[in-house]
């Protein structure tokens, strides 16, 4: 079987990651599929990995009080997306399913832990990495709370 | 020969009776209106980024973007949102009632600087309606220019403008266009996030792009800052400013924006002109 190695290197979220590194990621990884509308995981499931997008568009949905779920989020072709495995209880904040086909890459987030427990430099790095992915989307929930294009021009 | 109904130039401050020849609904709050001018002066001339004070007798005058194309200068449109007085005496308007037109005035949109360039739209809300006749002037030109991005960002998929012409430039091979919205239903298949989360994949050669930005301020800010970020100069960045007006030529001093007066020295400036000023809350 080929290794993930190459597609790991090529993913933007990876991007000048030292290269020592990526034989440990590829220990965690695992090539995924999901056809248009299936699940990937629901609110409240283990959230025991997170996703490269690599082709594709995901859509994250939650449920408020007694409505109809309502997607907040669509990730799409080199993105990353999935943080929870980083925080106990590691359980997932929303619901997330293909809009279309998928591939991405899986990356296991216990053997990760793990991983970084016993190298804390690449722990450092990847928290990095996941923050300012955290960061970013928090802006933009705050943007998308602020209704923007419904203020006065 | 026809006559030319703009006013701008030659009676600035007297309306021109335009008879309403269409109201269609956009989205639950915003409608377009297409007028004619009322007798001989039946061409109306206008460049892209220009708005005109529109009047609804007994009520009061708004400025309003034109949103049709400049190339059809027998009819005049506006894309409205109804927030108040006069726009919603507009909205319930009919074909055959009559509006006065006073017009065009402002500053255009540099397709001069566009040329040779890549350009990037970005549209929040209503704002796509002032920069639709830029959309028709570049691709009645389309050979004078390099990659032409439309991103466009509204609150949910109901609120997007111009559904059907975004799904023909959509088809085009010559266009990039992407749309989001800030939420939506499970059945909508688009993006769900911010404008500004588009912008990254529309820019590849930043230092030969030219951004023409419209929508709410605060929108405005954000799209800003990540056209910064993709390496965009200031003076690369055009955006569209609103503020509450009277005359529309330069008098009243109701316009005023720093040292600047909108209706006059706008509405259309480059960043850089207005970075100093712009996103002040006290300004
Ligand atoms: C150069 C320029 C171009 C413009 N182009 C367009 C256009 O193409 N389409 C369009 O719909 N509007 C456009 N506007 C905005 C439009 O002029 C105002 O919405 C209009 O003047 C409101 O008048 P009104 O009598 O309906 O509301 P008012 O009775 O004056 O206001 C009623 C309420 O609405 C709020 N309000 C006023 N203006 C706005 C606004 N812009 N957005 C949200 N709330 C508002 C007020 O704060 C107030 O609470 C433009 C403004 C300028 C300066
Ligand atoms: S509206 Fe009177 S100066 Fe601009």
């Amino acid at each position: 079987m080929k290794s993930l190695q190459p597609i790991l290197e090529e993913h933007p979220f990876f991007k000048e990651l030292e290269p020592k590194y990526f034989e440990l990621l590829v220990g965690c990884a695992s090539n995924v599929r999901f056809e248009a509308g299936e699940i990937l995981f629901h609110e409240g499931d283990q959230a025991d990995r997170f996703f490269l997008v690599r082709q594709g568009k995901v859509a994250l949905e939650m449920a408020p009080p007694n409505k109809e779920p309502m997607i907040i989020d669509t990730v799409e072709e080199g993105l990353v997306f999935g943080w929870s495995w980083m925080v106990p209880p590691y359980q997932w904040h929303f619901d997330a399913h293909a809009l279309t086909l998928v591939r991405a890459i899986a990356i296991d987030g216990k053997c990760l832990r793990k991983k970084c427990e016993e190298d804390h430099e690449l722990g450092y790095e990847l928290f990095k990495r996941f923050f300012s992915v955290v960061t970013e989307r928090l802006q933009h929930t705050r943007v998308q709370l602020l209704d923007v294009y419904g203020a006065q021009v | 020969m026809q006559g030319n109904a703009s006013t701008a130039t030659t009676q600035p401050m007297i309306p021109l009776p335009h008879r309403i020849l269409k109201v269609r609904r956009e989205t639950g709050d915003v409608f377009s209106i297409e007028t004619q001018p009322e007798g001989d002066e039946s061409d109306f001339h206008f460049v892209p980024g220009q708005f005109n004070m529109v009047y609804v007798f007994g009520v009061g005058e708004v400025p309003l973007s034109i949103s049709g194309d400049p190339a059809r200068t027998h009819t005049l449109t506006h894309t409205i949102r109804s927030v108040g007085w006069v726009t919603q005496a507009l909205k319930k308007m009919k074909k055959g009632d009559r509006i006065g037109v006073r017009g065009p005035f402002g500053t255009p949109w540099p397709f001069q600087e566009a040329a040779g360039n890549d350009v990037v739209i970005v549209a929040g809300g209503v704002g796509l309606a002032p920069l639709r006749p830029v959309i028709y002037k570049l691709l009645a030109e389309r050979e004078q220019y390099g990659n032409i991005s439309i991103l466009y960002g509204a609150r949910n998929p109901d609120d997007l403008l111009y559904g059907k012409e975004l799904e023909k430039w959509r088809g085009r091979f010559d266009l990039h266009v992407d749309a989001t919205v800030d939420s939506a239903k499970r059945g909508w298949m688009g993006n769900v996030g911010v404008v500004t989360q588009l912008i990254p994949k529309a820019i590849s050669d930043p230092d030969n792009t030219l951004a023409m930005i419209c929508g709410p301020e605060i929108m405005m800010r954000f799209t800003v800052n990540e056209l910064q970020k993709q390496g965009i100069e200031n003076s690369n960045i055009y955006l569209t400013m609103e503020r509450n007006m009277k005359c529309a030529i330069g008098f009243c001093g109701h316009c005023q924006f720093g040292p600047e007066f909108i209706c006059k020295d706008g509405p259309v400036f480059s960043y850089e002109r207005v970075r100093n000023i712009f996103g002040k809350r006290e300004i």
